[in-house]
């Protein structure tokens, strides 16, 4: 029999194939999604996938809730676009391919900085901490004009400063490739953390930090020393995100962009590691797409959080990491009819929830349009009854049928998991 | 585990002072527990014997009087730095890492005691004395094959056998134990006396209990503390025939 304990060394495809996989798919997508808009939603996901991943890395790993990460993506932006401008004024040569670090090291210093102030509590005091934290950082922006750039913020030319390999940053595709491998760098070097001492005792303050103190640990210094490393990946998308951009705001390190990153590690997931890699891409997609479609894009993003939040608290990831006992067992066939039959009501619910919305959007927002509008393709007027009886019933209805069938889903996966306990 | 001399002992409490506001919990306690000795303290409910054994592991700061650790204060210290110093110990409330699995659990408990400290650089499935150290620790527990097991999801019986696994894992060569066998059937106490016994063989132990049957059997020497005073400290056989005692506490049992 094997040894008990997890494997000490495994294979080389078991430890490095995910790997390999994400950098094969990475080099790969812009040759699948190839339109500009395409390429530079995928440059904020890189982007914002990096920034998840190291909110995750308090919350998910060390049980921090802080309401004020972006102060770290924003500094490390801003003294990032500084940097640039200063190389740039200099004629230093120094190629853009390094300027993250600058942001790194930033998100680095003002972690220590502020980690020193907030880390000695956990739980509300430290949310309420890092919640002051971000208000004071973003005020002060405001104040500080010459830093920070008062409501014009602070902008670059990414193409000005020295070309290695005849690369000079114009095309956004060349962008891709730098946040690319900045995000795979910074992914791999997060997961590595989360297998070392500091990253098994960050877990186990996490679960009980009384005991952790009582097996040798100071739990003030496992969570600043998590919150230090935290800021410097923060710093690190922040970097990036002024590259992309090509301009920093004050917006970037508000009340706003702290929210967000809770919002898209939430959704994804905590605890699992590519929880916050699937909620930063859903989450920005959302964000651009939905904005396309209809000017009421953020509440069905609040109704996205609040749906996760209260159906599946551990997240998307969570969701899945879920099935795969049952797909193990080899039960995944029996469960998945249930979830299609959960599925058909839920978008019935959501279709006739969604029409309310749009049309009280067209009767207020867009008042001075009338009430002619489209749903779906479908023209309607929102001034008359019908389509909002049919939205009622198509909620109502749907509603009532989801949950019904959800029941069923949820015993048939209690029984999937239950036979496969019999069996092994 | 270094021998202390023998005129030091391993643990050393004098006129040690606790109150919660106007009440005094601990009035006075003063105790020598010497490098080796197994020690058990009982008294009733209310004795103030948990808030002791808070105050001698750093959750509590006392408000007088002095705890050396051999010949060393360390009245006041946080706990994780009382407990780098060699003192280590389990609560009576099953106190574990419940998300982690059982073997996280142990190597955890293992880590800084190995010199791991706070390192982010290593790969912790790789290090071999972290492993073998839990492996260890697993097969005295009796949870090896639990081990991958989240904490949260074992048995009250194994939760306790896991609480006095991470209580050793460390290299702490003094340990207080908090009511191990509470809440435990006949069967289940005698396995964790077997353990105490084994787990305590070169450390000093103090050890919190109310089984009367699991005290005798274990105990090189009782303290008997009651409103937060220790009215006798002495051998078994002395203690059972204290009038004091027998007055005051096992007179209460026995009614």
């Amino acid at each position: 029999m094997q040894r008990p304990g997890p494997p000490a060394r495994s294979g080389f495809l078991a430890s490095y194939g995910v790997w390999i996989v994400v950098a094969a798919v990475l080099l790969a997508l812009p040759q699948v999604f190839s339109s500009g808009l395409a390429i530079s939603t995928m440059c904020l996901m890189g982007v914002m996938i990096i920034f998840a991943l190291s909110y995750n890395m308090l919350l998910g790993q060390t049980g921090l809730l802080s309401f004020g990460h972006a102060v770290f993506f924003g500094l490390g932006g801003f003294l990032t676009a500084h940097a640039m401008n200063a190389v740039r004024a200099a004629h230093a040569p120094l190629p853009l391919e390094v300027f993250p670090l600058v942001g790194g090291a930033t998100g680095l210093i003002f972690g220590i900085i502020f980690g020193a102030v907030s880390t000695r509590r956990a739980g509300t005091t430290f949310a309420m901490i890092t919640l002051g934290i971000g208000e004071l950082v973003a005020s002060s922006s405001l104040i500080l004009r010459s830093i920070f750039g008062g409501e014009e913020g602070i902008s670059v030319d990414r193409t000005r400063v020295l070309h290695l390999f005849g690369l000079n940053f114009g095309p956004q595709i060349q962008v891709y490739y730098l946040i690319a491998a900045w995000c795979f760098v910074s992914a791999a070097a997060m997961y590595a953390l989360t297998r070392t001492p500091f990253g098994r005792i960050c877990n186990a303050v996490r679960d009980n930090p009384q005991r952790a103190a009582f097996i040798g640990y100071s739990t003030t210094r496992v969570r600043f020393i998590a919150f230090s490393l935290a800021g410097l990946f923060a710093g690190i998308a922040g970097g990036l995100a002024a590259v992309n951009f090509e301009i920093v705001t004050s917006s970037q390190m508000g009340a706003g962009q702290s929210g967000t990153v809770v919002l898209m590690t939430f959704i994804g997931g905590v605890g699992n590691f590519a929880g916050p890699i699937v909620g930063a891409i859903l989450v920005t997609y959302l964000q651009v797409m939905l904005s396309d479609i209809t000017g009421a894009w953020q509440l069905y993003f609040g109704l996205l959080f609040i749906g996760v939040v209260m159906f599946a608290p551990d997240g998307i990831a969570g969701l899945v990491a879920r099935q795969q006992a049952v797909w193990q067992a080899g039960r995944l066939h029996r469960v998945l009819p249930y979830y299609a039959l959960a599925l058909a009501p839920g978008l019935v619910a959501l279709a006739g929830l969604s029409l309310a919305i749009e049309m009280t959007y067209q009767l207020t927002v867009n008042g001075p349009e009338g009430p002619a509008m489209r749903f779906l393709y479908m023209p309607l007027s929102a001034a008359s009854p019908l389509p909002w009886i049919l939205a009622t019933v198509m909620f109502v209805a749907g509603t009532w049928l989801f949950v019904r069938a959800m029941r069923l889903a949820i015993n048939a996966y209690g029984e999937a998991i239950a036979n496969s306990r019999g069996r092994a | 585990m270094t021998a202390a001399p023998h005129t030091v002992p391993a643990l050393e409490l004098a006129g040690l002072r606790k109150s919660f506001g106007q009440l005094e919990i601990i009035r006075g306690v003063d105790l020598a527990v010497p490098t080796g000795e197994r020690h058990a303290v009982i008294g009733p409910n209310g004795a103030g014997k948990s808030t002791l054994f808070h105050l001698i592991s750093g959750h509590y700061r006392p408000n007088a009087g002095s705890i050396r650790l051999r010949g060393e204060e360390i009245g006041g210290l946080a706990p994780e730095r009382i407990n780098r110093r060699g003192l280590s110990r389990s609560f009576q409330v099953t106190n574990v890492f419940p998300q982690l699995s059982v073997w996280e659990n142990v190597r955890c408990a293992t880590l800084w005691g190995l010199g791991y400290r706070y390192s982010f650089w290593r790969n912790v499935e790789r290090l071999a004395d972290a492993r073998a150290r839990t492996e260890e620790i697993l097969t005295q527990i009796n949870l090896l094959d639990r081990w991958r097991t989240p904490a949260g999801v074992l048995t009250y019986a194994e939760q306790r056998a896991l609480e006095i696994g991470l209580t050793i894992a460390g290299d702490a060569d003094i340990l207080l134990l908090d009511e191990p066998t509470a809440g435990m059937s006949h069967a289940e106490t005698e396995r964790v006396v077997d353990l105490i016994r084994r787990v305590s063989e070169n450390r000093t132990l103090m050890m919190i209990e109310h089984d009367m049957g699991v005290v005798f059997d274990l105990a090189d020497r009782i303290s008997v503390l009651v409103y937060g005073e220790v009215i006798a400290s002495d051998s078994p056989a002395r203690i059972k025939a204290n009038a004091a005692v027998q007055q005051a506490y096992l007179g209460t049992e026995a009614a």
